[in-house]
This record gives C-alpha cells, structure tokens and sequence, in this order.
C-alpha cells in the first residue's frame, strides 16, 4: 500500500459503468413497454379464460425473476461470502440487495397469482405446494430482511444475514416436497390445476418471452442501483472510520499515521475494480 | 466433541432442574395455549379431535421458542457467553449440548402436551408407536433449528422478537410431518401415510444437524 | 501444558488494530512479551488495555495487523489458544443458579483442565463450607470475582490474562491474588495485568506498558515484586503450583516465598517497538 495510492469512492464512475447501466435502465423501460402495449392490445384474448390471460405476461416472469433469480443469487452469493476463500463484502452486498428486490417481486407474485386465481378458481388463495412454498420464501426473506437492520459491525452483520440465507434456501425445497407431497396424499381434494399457462403460441409466445426479457432487465437495473447505494452507505461508514482512528491516535498525543495505512483504505481501492462504481441515478437519496 | 456435548448439556439441564423454569413456566404455557385452541375451535368434538394434531405441533412450537429462548438467555447473564468461548470448549460440542438439553425439556413438554391433547380434545390413538417416533425425530429437529436460530439472534437486544420470526418459518416442515404422522396413528389414518413423512422428518434431522455441527462455531464468534 | 519454547514470544502485536463498529479499539498496538515475563498493561480508562487482552483471547479480532499467542493466531486457531490461556474480566461468566462448586467445576471441565486442583483451589480463595453451596446468584460482586479467581487457579494456565484484578477484592484476597501471580511467575507462566491503578499492582510485574489512545506510547522496567515487611504467604495456604510442571526455565518447582528470588533475578530481555 503506497503512500501515492489514490482512494477510489463509488463516487467515482468510470464511463463504461455508467454507459451500462443507463443502456440497461432503457432497455428495460422499452422492453416493458413493448411487453405492455403487446399484452394489453396487441395480443388476443384466451378463448377460456379471456383477457384475464394477459395476466401471463407478468405473473410467471416475476415468478421466475423472484424464486430463481433473486434467490437463488442470494443464496450463491452468500455461500461465497462465507465460503474463506471467496470471503469479501462484495458478496454480502450483492445478497442483500437480491433479497431486498427480490422481496417486491415475490410480493409481486403473491399478488398478480391472487388476482389471477379469483376469477380462475373461485378462491384468493390455495395451499398448493407453489403458493406455499412462495409464501413461506417471502416470509424468510423478510426475516433476512429484518436481521440486516439490526445494527452490527458490517462483518458481523454479513455473516449472520450469510447464515440466514443458507438456512433459508436449505429450507424452501423441504418445504416445497413437503407440500407437495401433503396435496397428493390427498387426491381429489385439488381440483385447482396450479399450472395457469393455457397453451401458448404466436403471437402470445412472443410476447411472454418478451414479458420474461422485460422482468429480468428491470430485476438487474434495480439490483445494480440497490448494490450501488449499499457500496455507497459502506463507503462513507469507512470514512467515519478512519477519522475516529485519527482522533483515536490523537488521545495519545502522537502524529497521525499516513492516511493510506489506515483500515478501509485497501478494501475501498480493492472494491474498484470488483464492482463498477455506477452512477446514483436522479432523485435517489441516501 | 462428545465430551463437551455432555458437559453443556449436563450443565443446561442442571440449571434447568434449578431454575425449574421449564416445568413452572414453559409447560402451563404449552397447556393454557391447547385450552385457548379448544376455546377457539368451538364445542363440537369431531372438529377438536380432527384438529388436535394440528394443534399438539402448534403448541410445541411455540413452546420450542420459549425454551430456545430460555437456553440463549441462560448465558447472555454476566456475560457467561463470553465464558463459554473463553474455555475452548468445540463449538460442535457446545451446539450438540445445548440442543440436546432443549430437546430432553421440549421431550417432557410433549408428553405432557399429548396426554392433555388426548384427554382434552378427545382424539383416540390406534398406533402409539408412530406418535413416539415422531416425536422424538420432531423434537430432534425442532431443537436443533431452534439451537441455531438461538445462537443466531444470541447477542441482538431485540432476540425476544425476532428470534420467533426467524425460527419458525424453518420449522414449518417439522409441524406439517408431525401434524401428518400424528393423523395417520389416530383412528381413521392410514399409517402407511405416516412412515413416508417419518423419512422426511429423518432428513429435516439430518441436514440440520449436521449444519450445526459445522457452522455453530463461526456463529457463535460473529455474534 | 508444554514447555514454552524460550526464543518464541509468549504474546506479539504487530501494528494490531482492532476495531467495534466504527469504533477503533486498538489503533496500532506493537508489543512483545517474553514466556515467563509478568506485564503492567496501565494506561486511563478507555486506553485500550481490556481491548488489548480480549485480542490476546481471540474474543476481538483484529482489522488490520497481526497478533500471535503461543506462536498461534487467536483469530484463527482458538480453541488451541483458548485452552492455554485463562482470562479474569470485569464479568465473572457464572450461572446464577448454579452453586459455587458447580461453577468452578464447571468452568474448569470446559477448559479441559484436571478436577484435582478445584479443591485446594477453592480453599485458598476462602470458598469453604456453606460458600461452596450457594448459587452463584447470592454471592457479592467481590465474592464472584474470587469464584472466577478460583477458575483460574485451578486450571493454571499457560498465560493469565487478568482485567483490573484488585477492583472489588478486599484485602485478604489481593494479597491471596499477589501470592498467585508471583507463584504462577516462579513456575513459568506468563502474566499480563491491566490496571489503571498502577501503584497497587506495580510490584507484581517487571515491566509496565502504557497504552494511550489505543497505541503502546511508553515503557518502563520496573522492580518486581518485593517482599512486603515480611509478609509471606500465609502457613495455611497450599502453595498452587500444580505438581508435574517441569521447572521452565529453570525456576526450581518449589513452594516460593513471593518475592525474593523474583525480585533478584534480572529483567528480562525483549523487544518492544514504541510508536
């Protein structure tokens, strides 16, 4: 560590991230617009199930978008995280804003299944193995959720939230077969067929595979600008950091040490180069 | 490792045979939580017994957070936590005690529990011997997840709240199998149902067990 | 316990920092200590030196820098480290419902260590009779910490890490306390005392550390323990140095009177960086 090192903030952004990340926030606005105008009235109605199918342009891509992508980044982040060899807060940082995302799609979910379900099956809610499975995800993600606002040392706080998850996503398949098994045990008490997709084709496929498109790049700007603000809360916490430790030095009464030596320096100028320092989009504050 | 495990768990039950906080507190809970169930269920004693598995597994989980709790704050006094890291005793060992300590208390509750259920709910039992399994496999589970969680929330000023949030989301497999098994013994199961959920409440054991074993070391340091 | 090899330091700090939050503990600790050597760590309240023992126990680990006890990291192979070193803190870590017996009992099985000294332990500290039955829940401040003392004395680890040992002792036990340590010096273990009244336990160390601000910023030699006007341990104590220990460094195992040889036998020689 050289005294001549210069200390990158996230503030800093290098023209590639930033190119990147405004090219995802338009392809996603576009895409979703494109997805919206197509379902809404380009696309016809079901034959069955009437326009209540234009449902199926959301609610499968926030499905996938919440229970694959989301958690299952978090759940891989986190393993790195306390894996020693992979061990950095890049890692912690990425799983939790894949869990804080990933909580508005799940609910997302919830919600557009419910209303999907109503008219369909006549009832706001089944005790199939897939809502439940979902519903018991969101309630773990909101538990990660609020062990991570319990205020601890980052370190700390990362392993713990680490913990959580891994027992987390060790839980979901358990659930998921036990449900499962539950519902077929007992046959013929479902006549609600948990697959809605009627079959799809023409101009229908399209525009969910659009739909899942669209979803999936909102889910990366979205997870992009959370990373970011949670790199930026660290960043300014070390700054805090490396003031008290001056003031700290400064009880006894002896020069300050070189201001690269201090804690916070390395890992600031190591988290440069691991994550592009992406610019904080208007009207975000801290 | 077996060693340790002894002497926590020998150590947790002793100040439990002390305290007597289990037997005094834990237990009339678990028993006050049934007679609300069968205030809120209503008169009727077909629909009592039929829920009465149901709510035996409700009532040990709520208990299984009482006693989790009981077992975390037993150390958080004086600071013996810290003590208990100091000694150098295997964390493998230190998770095992504990949780066979939780689990011996949640054993008795359950009897307890099941006796109250069977006389108070009516519900009639055709085969004893998947019950006991199933309770024992549930209760090995349920105190080694709480065990965790505990540790997990061990050093938080707010645990109280939300080591119960934590907890039992992951504990909801063990309450589905057991409610299964305990309506596949009553009259009018089919018991064959019960041994396939058995082998799940194996497997829940087993993973979670051995997930403590590894992890409850660098859990215990972080907190 | 194994016999300390003499050329590794007991404990070193390199340029350590610890860190609680944001909060720096240590800000760049540098300190040597020799197997054997007993050492004042003085400095104001908030200095440091709790901060400075609990690293040495791997209970704090560092942000940056590097600490090794026994040759070993605390961070990283603790319960190696943790098995041969004993703490004494403001904190007693004891079961209120538990007798004083159970405690020490216990207390001393976690750590591995042999029941056999419990008793001759408990007895020197004055946990006789009635004491020895009551929960830990009834007993004083004072009493506790001779409780956790008795912990100590009966394991007999490799390293004593004592945290403000005379606060809430009366007069009988510091001077019990002072007997220990100058025992556990003759028979090779090494001490590290914090205490910011540096007067009381001066006479127990040959060297005093200053830790201002979370740095070591100063360093004298002192003169060791000294027999106080004749006082000796008294002839009802059984003197703890366990039984089997080999004479390290060539202290002859036998019962000392605190204070003289000690005090005769030179300071040692170590390195220390001042910052």
């Amino acid at each position: 560590m050289s005294p001549n090192q210069v200390v990158h903030s996230p503030l800093d952004q290098t023209p590639r991230a930033r190119r990147t990340l405004r090219i995802i926030g338009i392809a996603a606005v576009v895409s979703t617009a494109f997805t919206v105008w197509l379902g809404l009235w380009v696309t016809p109605p079901d034959q069955v199930q009437g326009n209540l199918v234009r449902l199926v342009y959301i609610h499968p891509g926030v499905a996938w978008v919440a229970l694959y992508l989301a958690f299952g980044l978090a759940a891989v982040s986190s393993l790195l995280y306390l894996w020693p060899r992979t061990r950095s807060l890049f890692w912690d940082r990425l799983a939790a804003a894949a869990v804080e995302v990933g909580v508005v799609f799940n609910a997302c979910t919830l919600i557009s299944g419910s209303i999907w379900g109503k008219p369909t099956w006549g009832v706001w809610w089944a005790w199939d193995a897939r809502l439940t499975s979902t519903a018991v995800l969101l309630v773990l993600f909101l538990g990660y959720l609020a062990l991570r606002r319990v205020p601890a040392e980052p370190d700390v706080r990362a392993k713990r939230s680490a913990f959580v998850a891994l027992f987390a996503s060790v839980d979901v398949p358990i659930v998921h077969f036990s449900v499962l098994w539950w519902k077929t045990l007992h046959q013929g008490a479902t006549v609600l067929n948990p697959n809605l997709s009627p079959t799809i084709h023409g101009s229908m496929a399209w525009t969910l595979l659009l739909g899942f498109v669209a979803l999936t790049l909102v889910f990366v700007w979205m997870l992009l600008v959370r990373y970011r603000i949670g790199a930026l809360e660290d960043w300014l916490g070390r700054g805090e950091l490396n003031v008290a430790l001056l003031e700290r030095q400064a009880e006894g009464g002896h020069l300050p040490v070189v201001a690269s030596e201090l804690v916070g320096a390395e890992s600031v100028v190591e988290a440069t180069p691991e994550c592009e320092p992406e610019p904080v989009p208007e009207g975000v504050t801290r | 490792m077996w060693r340790d495990t002894v002497l926590v768990a020998g150590k947790d039950l002793r100040i439990e045979a002390r305290s007597r906080v289990g037997m005094s507190q834990v237990a009339p809970f678990g028993v006050v939580a049934l007679v609300l169930f069968a205030f809120a269920l209503g008169p009727d004693r077909t629909t009592m017994a039929k829920g009465a598995p149901g709510l035996f597994w409700v009532a040990v989980l709520f208990c299984t957070v009482l006693a989790v709790q009981r077992s975390v704050s037993v150390e958080s006094v004086d600071g013996a936590r810290d003590g208990l890291r100091l000694s150098g005793l295997d964390p493998a060992g230190l998770f095992l005690g504990k949780a066979a300590a939780v689990a011996a208390q949640l054993v008795v509750l359950e009897v307890v529990l099941g006796v109250g259920v069977v006389l108070l709910f009516g519900a009639k039992v055709t085969v004893p011997w998947l019950i006991v399994v199933s309770s024992v496999l549930g209760t090995i589970g349920l105190a080694a997840t709480g065990t965790l969680y505990g540790a997990l929330s061990a050093g938080l000023r707010v645990r109280e709240t939300l080591l119960p949030f934590l907890f039992l989301p992951i504990a909801a497999p063990v309450l589905l199998a057991g409610t299964r098994v305990w309506q596949a013994a009553l009259v009018g199961g089919t018991p064959s149902d019960g041994s396939q959920w058995l082998r799940l409440l194996l497997v829940f054991d087993a993973i979670y067990v051995a997930l403590g074993v590894v992890v409850y070391g660098p859990i215990q340091e972080s907190a | 316990m194994a016999l300390p090899n003499p050329s590794t330091p007991a404990v070193s700090f390199q340029n350590a920092v610890a860190l609680s939050g944001r909060f720096p503990l240590l800000a760049g600790v540098d300190l040597e200590v020799a197997p054997g050597e007993a050492v004042l760590i003085e400095g104001p309240n908030g200095a440091g030196k709790t901060s400075l023992l609990r690293v040495c126990a791997g209970l704090v680990s560092l942000a940056s820098g590097q600490v090794s006890v026994f040759g070993l990291d605390p961070a990283h192979q603790r319960n190696q480290v943790r098995r041969r070193i004993g703490m004494l803190s403001h904190a007693s870590h004891l079961y209120d419902d538990l007798t004083v017996r159970e405690n020490v009992r216990f207390g001393v099985r976690a750590a591995g260590a042999a029941l056999d000294r419990v008793g001759p332990a408990c007895d020197r500290l004055g946990l006789v009779g009635r004491l020895l039955r009551t929960p830990a829940s009834k007993l004083s401040a004072g009493q506790r910490r001779r409780v956790a003392l008795a912990i100590l004395a009966a394991r007999w680890p490799d390293l004593w890490l004592l945290d403000e040992p005379h606060a809430g002792l009366d007069a009988s036990t510091r001077q019990t306390l002072d007997e220990l340590v100058g025992e556990a010096r003759a028979s090779g273990v090494t001490v590290l005392l914090a205490s910011h009244e540096s007067e009381v336990v001066e006479s127990l160390a040959t060297r005093a550390v200053t830790v201002i601000g979370g740095r070591v910023t100063a360093e004298r030699v002192l003169l060791g323990p000294q027999t106080r006007s004749g006082v000796g341990p008294s002839p009802l104590a059984t003197p703890m140095l366990p039984t089997g220990v080999p004479g390290s460094l060539g202290v002859p195992a036998t019962p000392v009177a605190s204070g003289s040889s000690a005090a005769s036998s030179a300071p040692k020689e170590s390195a220390v960086h001042v910052a």
